[in-house]
């Protein structure tokens, strides 16, 4: 008989939606379908049982071709690559669990690795912004529950966070929103007219690249000064009128994207967001969130606050001392400097994300990447560990884009013998810890 | 394990009544027992302070607002951030160590143990991690109660039953371990931008007042027995004239007994009163209220308090007071972080610079320390920083340097740029009590482990308690005049048990210990209408589902529960 599993957790997006039901076969083995899930989630729990999946590691070979391996041969080879390497760029981790993370935090201090997770190349400018500015912010349930202006900033979650409008934003009811959609106006700025905008009472098109300027005429407006008569791109009118509306709101919040961090201005852009949402305290309650994108980045973020105080591109090849700086300790800049001797890839696939002339500088290097699946990445690897799915073969804490942490769960088994990232980064350590005792380095 | 027999130290043990005479401490498998074998391996202590593992009753040291202020301040990491001998890992942070330098710290400190003074239900499970990740010391958290929409909503009606039920299953859920109350009302008030300043204003939409709250909690963690009592950060924290609202709550606890099978004596533990006693009516003619206000602590026997004294350093205040940080952002304009929790609670976070060329922190400087003084009964007040707001924990061996010495703390107060203005707007100057170390073991060790219901194995060195033990290198018969080697003395341990482990030697930390998380169970009887109401709100109002909220038991490893039954309430 096949059993259904409730209140599972959506390992895709920073949405981190908790409501799915997974039907699973009576031997555990195979997903029969998935309920309540997005298009891209539910594609995330099919993936378990798609047929060519690499069940042991793959090892390549000189004419570029991959031999399977033990696991045991390959946690040796990735052990002694990082025992060998002054400086290892250990990046990722935005799709594992939070607990897998501590572990290869642990192998990181001891080999003098550069621990790095997808906010390098996604929320990092946010991130910086808010070292700068602080942030004020909220839970999710709170825009459900109060939210009445509800402005979308260069991000567009009908397509990359498919169900953040109808679970907290746009349409449930709240507890002071019992109108829900009717109760808010929702305002959607951005350079293109996306599938968000449609959902907008007001879709505001800014001229591309003029982000920065448009947030500071929102903050000029708010003290009554003077604008010119457009601002990139939009009347002044329009933006005296959508100040004042914001205004009166009860509680408001703007939510941004990529939109904001990788154009024109970046971290200044999230800066001057921040701080007109700062400026709006002073009329009505405000908060401003990132709309983080893989399921876990954000959890990446918290667990190297808590051990070493920064939130990603912490550098501990010292060893003695955790640093952080950007565009000395981040990954890119690492690569396209050729400043890493070893690159040690997990649960992200930067082979599709990072800019091609540091993959180029990337794939001459000793490299392993740990991957349930075949990736951009795993294609450049010297070794290709694969683990089990986390949130769909084994669970783990995750932490969702407002940081209201979540343990994942388990819904089948993984292929038989395929480790999971906690299991095999404790083999690895293990091995590292044999390796420098022999003296290794 | 081994056992040890610590030789010759000079021994301050409240709980036997010891002050400073030679003993021996035995020590076996964990626990202090009356003697041990001939093979047991013995300490010298000669010239020796030997003290319980002093415990910390109120701390923010893990969760969700720890770390925010960790990660966005990495300008934290330019102090005191290394690697340090002994087989630790790296170190990060001043004012928000890293959770394995806040384990360290404690430990090389002489602590055994932390109660983190704050958790956001919701977060619940982010505290765990962090706590998990934490080493050598033993530690519990409190979840808040103050702003919560079914505490609100029960006590708006007097449903004490009801509530006690509710705080139960929070308990169980976020493996708590008692009733934590910040800003009563005014944080949910923060959710529109508003707060409560004193205890009758209204708080908006629930129809209800923080003197309710206040009073409503005391009575429900009474009726549940639990080990510690309800504890309370009051309204109108940080401004001037504050004290009276600070008294009118404390006066709400009048008429009300402990109820427990603990050992605990109050109802009611006030934290880091310092910031809530200010006279005056502006920061301009801002004055000291502690006199007022711990003339009333003396005389009421079921209060205990702390004092959150102010260190003079560059910190980081965080809160679940969430419209106070944002009026202190209004005041220094350093970067303000904010996060409001659907139903629970709230929290902010600013950095602060406790800069001692201004008056009003020089004064707050004096206020904490007065508190101390003014206390009668040590086994009722305790010594904190309310870490990191008052300043960071690591700093608590200069706060006893000028608690325990006149001349110490003359010497700062006359040093001060605007020294006649701190002398005559607080009652400092004319204070010469010098807090002993048989008051200094009441304060950090026997009177917080009795506050935390925790008196039965803490905070003594008696047989059969656990041999968490801290000895420094202070010879009570030439105790030192000097403020920098009073310092020195308590801010590296000779050595440090836990659990009758050697943990810290010289300084150094030698071994991880077997850290435990504490947590209450408290059993209820079956409350249909309260598992109704928790159903209807994670199905209408929640963002996650009841299924996900509760804390698994892999966070907490190696848990401790301590088992309540309130079923005969």
């Amino acid at each position: 008989m096949p059993k259904e599993v409730t209140d599972v957790i959506c390992p895709f997006c920073g949405t981190l939606c908790d409501d799915l039901i997974v039907t699973v076969s009576d031997d555990n083995k195979t997903i029969l379908g998935v309920k309540n899930a997005c298009a891209i989630g539910a594609e995330k729990f099919n993936h378990q049982r798609q047929p060519g999946r690499v069940k042991r590691p793959r090892m390549r070979q000189a004419d570029g071709s991959y031999k399977e391996i033990t696991y045991d041969e390959a946690i040796d080879w990735t052990a002694n690559m990082l025992v060998k390497s002054r400086k290892t760029l250990m990046y990722g981790w935005a799709s594992t669990s939070c607990q897998a993370m501590s572990i290869g935090h642990e192998i990181a201090e001891k080999v003098g690795g550069i621990v790095d997770n997808c906010a390098t190349v996604c929320h990092g400018s946010s991130l910086i912004a808010i070292e700068d500015v602080g942030v004020p912010s909220c839970t999710l349930g709170e825009i459900k529950n109060r939210a009445d202006r509800v402005v979308f900033w260069g991000c567009n979650p009908a397509h990359a966070h498919p169900r953040h409008m109808s679970r907290y934003s746009i349409f449930p009811r709240g507890f002071f929103t019992v109108k829900g959609h009717k109760g808010r106006k929702i305002y959607c700025v951005d350079c293109r007219y996306t599938d968000t905008a449609k959902c907008a009472d007001e879709f505001i098109q800014v001229q591309q690249g003029f982000d920065y300027e448009l947030l500071n005429a929102f903050r000029t407006a708010a003290r009554g000064e003077a604008l010119p008569d457009t601002v990139g791109g939009v009347p002044k009118e329009k933006i005296y009128e959508i100040v004042e509306d914001l205004k009166t709101a009860r509680f408001g919040i703007i939510f941004f994207g990529m939109g904001l961090t990788h154009t024109m201005g970046r971290n200044h852009n999230i800066d001057i967001a921040i701080n007109l949402t700062r400026d709006m305290n002073d009329h009505t309650k405000f908060a401003i969130m990132a709309m983080r994108g893989h399921w876990n980045v954000t959890g990446s973020g918290q667990v190297l606050g808590w051990q070493y105080g920064f939130p990603y591109a912490v550098d501990l090849s010292r060893r003695d001392q955790a640093r952080h700086q950007t565009g000395e300790t981040t990954s890119v800049d690492l690569l396209n400097r050729s400043e890493v001797e070893a690159c040690f890839y997990i649960a992200t696939d930067p082979g599709a994300h990072f800019p091609v002339d540091a993959m180029i500088s990337s794939s001459r290097k000793p490299t392993v990447t740990i991957d349930p699946h075949i990736n951009c990445t795993t294609e450049i690897s010297d070794i290709h560990i694969p683990v089990a799915l986390v949130g769909v073969e084994v669970g783990g804490c995750a932490y969702r884009m407002d940081n209201v942490p979540i343990e994942t769960r388990k819904v089948v088994d993984p292929p038989e013998g395929v480790l999971t990232d906690e299991e095999l980064l404790t083999r690895i350590n293990h091995r590292v810890d044999e390796l420098m005792a022999k003296g290794g380095q | 394990m081994s056992e040890f027999i610590i030789k010759n130290g000079h021994v301050f043990d409240p709980v036997q009544g010891i002050k400073g005479d030679k003993k021996d401490i035995a020590v076996k498998d964990g626990k202090i027992i009356d003697k041990v074998g001939s093979g047991a391996k013995v300490i010298d202590a000669k010239d020796k302070t030997v003290m319980a593992g002093a415990l910390e009753v109120h701390a923010h040291v893990a969760g969700p607002k720890v770390n925010a202020g960790r990660w966005y301040r990495p300008e934290d990491k330019h102090f005191d951030s290394h690697k340090k001998p002994g087989i630790t890992r790296i170190e990060g942070g001043k004012s928000i160590p890293t959770v394995f330098k806040t384990g360290y710290e404690y430990a090389r400190l002489g602590f055994t143990f932390a109660m983190e003074a704050a958790m956001p239900p919701l977060y619940a499970r982010h505290v765990h991690e962090e706590i998990h990740d934490t080493p050598i010391i033993d530690e519990a958290a409190l979840p808040v109660f103050g702003n919560n929409w079914f505490i609100l909503e029960y006590l708006k009606n007097h449903e004490v039953e009801n509530t006690a039920a509710y705080i139960a299953w929070i308990l169980r859920q976020t493996k708590g371990y008692g009733v934590k109350c910040v800003n009563p009302g005014g944080t949910e008030a923060w959710a529109w931008g508003l707060n409560c300043l004193t205890i009758h204003d209204p708080v908006p939409y629930f129809e209800i007042t923080p003197a309710e709250i206040i009073k409503g909690l005391i009575e429900a963690n009474e009726y549940l027995g639990l080990p510690h009592s309800m504890h309370l950060h009051q309204n109108d924290l940080g401004n001037p004239g504050n004290y009276k609202t600070t008294i009118d709550s404390l006066r709400l606890a009048e008429g009300i007994k402990a109820t427990n099978n603990f050992g605990r004596e109050q109802v009611l533990h006030s934290t880091h009163l310092q910031f809530h006693s200010y006279k005056g009516t502006n920061w301009g003619d801002f004055e000291s209220g502690a006199k007022e206000v711990m003339d009333y602590v003396n005389k009421q026997k079921n209060l205990t308090i702390d004092t959150g004294n102010v260190t003079l350093d560059e910190t980081t205040t965080m809160t679940a007071d969430g419209p106070f940080e944002h009026h202190l952002h209004g005041l220094n304009h350093l970067k303000w972080f904010n996060v409001d929790v659907e139903l629970e609670t709230a929290a902010g976070i600013v950095p602060f610079i406790y800069d001692p060329n201004n008056a009003v922190f020089a004064s707050q400087w004096a206020v904490g320390l007065e508190i101390a003084l003014y206390a009668k009964d040590p086994m009722r007040c305790f010594i904190t920083t309310d870490h990191p707001n008052a300043g960071p924990f690591t700093r608590y061996p200069r706060v006893y340097s000028w608690l325990m010495s006149k001349k110490c703390r003359d010497e700062r107060l006359h040093s001060f740029k605007k020294a006649d203005k701190v002398i005559s707007a607080t009652n400092l100057a004319t204070l010469d009590r010098e807090i002993t170390l048989y008051e200094l073991a009441q304060m950090t060790r026997a009177g917080p482990a009795k506050c935390l219901g925790l008196s039965k194995d803490y905070g003594g060195l008696a047989a059969g308690m656990n041999a968490d033990i801290a000895i420094y290198n202070i010879n009570p018969d030439k105790f030192p005049s000097d403020g920098p080697e009073i310092e020195k003395a308590f801010a590296n341990v000779a050595y440090l048990f836990k659990d009758g482990k050697i943990c810290v030697e010289g300084g150094k930390v030698v071994d991880m210990g077997h850290k435990q998380t504490f947590w209450v169970d408290a059993k209820v009887n079956e409350n249909k209408q309260v598992m109704h109401d928790i159903r209807e709100k994670f199905l209408r109002y929640y963002s996650v589902n009841e299924n996900n909220y509760p804390v698994p038991e892999s966070y907490a490893p190696h848990q401790h529960i301590i088992g309540v039954d309130a079923t005969k309430a």
